[in-house]
């Protein structure tokens, strides 16, 4: 039988055991307001916030960028969602006085990719492997940013881009750019040099102060894609996260972190640890700054971990 | 008729207070899990149950993969500790590992399948009989129990069905010995449509000598190619080790620090 005592904490108990009720009270989604800020001469960033993916930011952690030409901008990158898509067009509008004429995919993943969904497909590109990569995975993707955007994501079906591009130089309503088709990141990663001004637009395979994402990577394709663009002369450089890159120093620092990522973890495997452990390594101070340096490193070490154990574990 | 009233009312007061008398047996749960009650009756019976810091439940902080999620329980704070279970809450198969300690030190690293959201827990009983309870709550993506293992759908699971690989390494510090076995198996889950259970269910690890220093009950509830890592006490020489699955097959090995 319970005493007054038990019945009295009980009862003090209630409003602790409401509170997770509030917690999980319905949360609406905002309205994207992407901002963006000119950079060179018809040329416009779209800064993402250097986050993961969470409903509190939408998943509009990508940045985009914007190139002006007479037949209308280009959109290099068009967001996470229909939404996203829709109010990165109509900011495209608005800077260039025309609607989107092309929009190009730098890769796979769902916050860079998904936002298609807000253009008719005959004007999305990517490179084919993109195209493949998304025939795989885009559906899974969607579900998984359904559940993560709620209804951020409203609207948003798979619209998987022309997989026709080439690496080459292409003239865009007067505009001159090149295609660069590389991997390593995933299995085909787009970037693209504005000629005139300079630009290159980097997606995911350059991550400025912001740790890098390894769910496709293929670390040595990786590194000679940014041999690539390190030879490849441009001023100044977008990355696919994190702040625009003017003094050459992001694709130095990318290459830095994944030069110390694999071997990190490949000694922590002969160390005798196990994945927790690993993703608890201590992470160097020259990347203090970076931001999501934990969470990349947690989950790279659910990517790469298992292969490593197969690799260098012995046969017993 | 107004006695037979009384008397229902009477029986009915009764068995009320009775349910919740055994309630307040077990502490409420601070992480407020729906399953937490019926786990709790299950596991415990009438042992008492307290939820304690020295249960230390390591895990990363995004289950990035629902299938492959790494889970190190460190109670090596407690004193004689002799069994550790391993539990997600409202996994379909709970309990992924019940591991009983005989000179092995109350330390296990392993991958679990998340089905949904859920608490992720180690239950660490002590000699005296108490259990000791640590974990969180982990978000997830549905469906770690449920789809189907890389290997089944690779189709080549049969072809590495029992690769052993592992390695024993010194702990000098604590005069102790860290052991890390990893097997080559599909643990099906039996969610999965057309695919029965088939998974290890029994991992004994031995000294040199042919004792028990400590032997687990697996599920399936435990990743696909499951890994364990074990500290168990240094009695010189080499350990080996035994995997059993539901099939009866054996799947050995041997490693020396």
């Amino acid at each position: 039988m319970m005493d007054r005592r038990q019945i009295l904490r009980a009862g003090l108990l209630t409003p602790a055991l409401l509170t997770p009720a509030l917690a999980l009270a319905e949360q609406f989604a905002g309205t994207y307001r992407p901002q963006a800020e000119q950079i060179a001469e018809g040329v416009w960033i779209v800064r993402g916030v250097d986050e993961p993916i969470a409903f509190a930011n939408g998943g509009a952690i990508a940045n985009s960028a914007i190139l002006a030409t007479e037949d209308g901008p280009v959109l290099f990158d068009p967001g996470v969602s229909r939404e996203h898509g829709l109010a990165l067009g109509a900011v495209a509008l608005d800077l260039c006085g025309k609607p989107v004429a092309r929009v190009y995919v730098s890769h796979l993943h769902p916050d860079h990719a998904l936002g298609a969904a807000a253009f008719s497909p005959q004007i999305v590109h990517a490179l084919p492997a993109t195209r493949a990569e998304l025939e795989r995975d885009g559906n899974g993707f969607t579900d998984a940013m359904y559940r993560l955007l709620a209804d951020w994501m409203k609207g948003t079906a798979l619209v998987l881009p022309q997989g026709d591009l080439t690496e080459g130089d292409v003239i865009i309503g007067g505009r001159h750019i090149r295609l660069i088709a590389l991997r390593g990141h995933s299995g085909g990663d787009l970037a693209i040099l504005d000629q005139a001004s300079g630009v290159l637009l980097a997606g995911d395979l350059v991550f400025n102060n912001r740790a890098s994402s390894t769910p496709h990577a293929d670390l040595a394709q990786w590194r000679l894609a940014l041999d690539r663009l390190a030879t490849t002369p441009h001023r100044l450089l977008v990355p696919g996260h994190g702040p625009l890159d003017r003094d050459g120093s992001a694709i130095a620092q990318t290459r830095d972190w994944i030069d110390w990522l694999e071997p990190a973890l490949r000694q922590a495997v002969v160390q005798g640890m196990d994945m927790s452990e690993a993703g608890e390594l201590p992470i160097p101070p020259r990347f203090a700054g970076m931001k999501a340096a934990r969470y990349e490193l947690q989950r790279s070490v659910s990517h790469l971990y298992p292969a490593l154990e197969a690799e260098l574990l012995p046969r017993l | 008729m107004n006695r037979l009233r009384r008397l229902i009312v009477a029986v009915a007061v009764g068995w009320g207070l009775h349910a919740l008398a055994s309630y307040a047996e077990v502490p409420a749960d601070p992480l407020g899990s729906p399953m937490w009650d019926h786990h709790a009756v299950g596991l415990f019976g009438k042992a008492p149950v307290s939820f304690d810091v020295r249960v230390n439940v390591r895990i990363p902080e995004i289950a990035e993969n629902q299938r492959v999620f790494p889970v190190t329980v460190d109670a090596r704070a407690l004193k004689d500790a002799k069994r550790i279970v391993l539990l997600a809450d409202l996994n379909p198969i709970p309990i992924a590992v019940d591991y009983t300690l005989h000179g092995a030190a109350p330390f296990l690293a392993t991958r679990i399948k998340l089905d949904q959201r859920t608490p992720v827990r180690a239950a660490v009983q002590t000699s005296d009989g108490a259990w000791h309870v640590g974990g969180t709550w982990v978000d997830a993506a549905g469906g770690g129990c449920s789809a189907p293992p890389v290997s089944r759908v690779k189709g080549d699971w049969a072809d590495h069905l029992g690769e052993v690989r592992g390695a024993a390494w010194p702990d000098i510090e604590n005069d102790k010995v860290r052991l890390r076995m990893t097997f080559r198996h599909p643990m099906d889950t039996g969610l999965v449509e057309n695919v029965p259970p088939y998974n290890i269910e029994r991992l004994t690890v031995r000294d040199t000598a042919g004792k028990v220093l400590g032997e687990m009950d697996v599920f399936g509830s435990v990743a696909e190619d499951p890994a364990f890592t074990v500290v168990v006490d240094d009695h010189g020489g080499a350990l080996t080790f035994v995997a059993r699955d539901t099939a009866g097959l054996e799947f050995t090995g041997k490693a020396k620090p």
